[in-house]
């Protein structure tokens, strides 16, 4: 499928209208198991992608998803910048000079998920974002040209988030509390869920 | 005076940046370049990739550069950072996995004595192994 500049703009301000939304509950979430600052850092990030959203509206794919990646990284603060910003600027070199997605938008994310592996050095199961990230390119995949993907996708990244409250984590600041993260859902995973869920129901709308 | 590795300190806290950098000033001397950095892009804790790429500028070596870092955003910004260097200063340029005050003073001791950027890091980080 194309996807049009407008419709990019669209989802891209959707994205992050909602996670500047989120800020204050990201940030509530990551008071009790990290320093308290994803909110705030999530909420600087996008608000530099939206003051972007022209130039990511003019650019090929590809080029657009690195300007995103690009401002993440230069603006968040936090791990989240590079971990986030690795995500679109893995994302955007699969896609490089394309305004067209490929049919199988999974291998796209996946791309995404491989940098984010290898910039945290983490793995599914260690509460974070990966642990939303894994099974939503598992649902892409396995639901790929199903009429209810939009809706198993966003299924997916809320249970997948739930599920991270009983992990322990071993990555990030949450893993200096040891068992005590144990009980607190993942700020990380919980900010992805917002992206893909937002991305969802923009998608949903314009259909 | 011949070229010394490079030391940037790289803190959450511009205070707790800007305190070790003095120290290491003070055990080391001034023959080490030292710049650090440390806040977030609004001001508040936190790291900040450009102000980190500022930093291994002014600290620049050509037998390159050595970054200590406090905690785990600390790190991920610097290699973050590393990767948008020009491709070929990338190499010449390592983030030790050692204490920050401790690392920056062992690190720069080395720099001083003429070390390599290998030696300088392997000192840092012998900190962390015992």
């Amino acid at each position: 499928m194309s996807l049009e500049p407008e419709t990019l703009k669209s989802l891209v301000k959707a994205a992050a209208e909602k996670v500047i939304a989120s800020a204050p509950e990201l940030t509530a979430l990551d008071q009790a198991i990290g320093d308290g600052d994803h909110g705030a850092n999530m909420k600087r990030g996008f608000e530099a992608v939206l003051g972007k959203l022209d130039v990511i509206g003019s650019q090929p794919l590809g080029e657009a998803f690195k300007t995103i990646g690009k401002t993440l990284v230069m603006t968040v603060g936090g791990a989240s910048g590079p971990l986030y910003g690795s995500f679109f600027l893995a994302a955007g070199d699969s896609l490089l000079q394309s305004r067209d997605l490929p049919d199988d938008v999974a291998e796209v994310f996946a791309c995404g998920i491989g940098a984010v592996r290898a910039r945290g050095r983490s793995a599914p199961g260690e509460k974070t974002m990966l642990d939303v990230l894994v099974p939503v390119l598992e649902t892409l995949t396995a639901a790929a040209g199903k009429p209810d993907l939009l809706n198993r996708v966003r299924e997916t990244a809320s249970e997948a988030v739930a599920r991270t409250a009983p992990m322990q984590a071993t990555k990030g600041r949450a893993s200096f509390l040891g068992a005590r993260s144990i009980g607190h859902i993942d700020p990380g995973a919980r900010s992805s869920c917002v992206l893909v869920q937002a991305v969802c129901d923009t998608l949903e709308a314009r259909q | 005076m011949s070229d010394t590795v490079g030391i940037v300190i790289v803190s959450h806290s511009q205070d707790i940046a800007k305190g070790t950098a003095d120290m290491v000033r003070q055990m080391v001397g001034s023959e080490v370049k030292v710049a650090f950095c440390g806040g977030d892009p609004g001001g508040g804790l936190g790291t900040n990739v450009p102000l980190i790429i500022e930093a291994i500028d002014k600290a620049w070596s050509p037998k390159g550069v050595a970054i200590l870092v406090d905690l785990g955003g600390a790190e991920t910004n610097s290699e973050m950072a590393v990767e948008m260097l020009q491709p070929e200063r990338r190499d010449l340029v390592v983030v030790c996995n050692a204490p920050i005050v401790e690392g920056a003073v062992m690190a720069a001791t080395e720099a001083a004595g003429g070390g390599s950027l290998e030696q300088v890091r392997a000192v840092a980080e012998e900190l962390s192994a015992g």
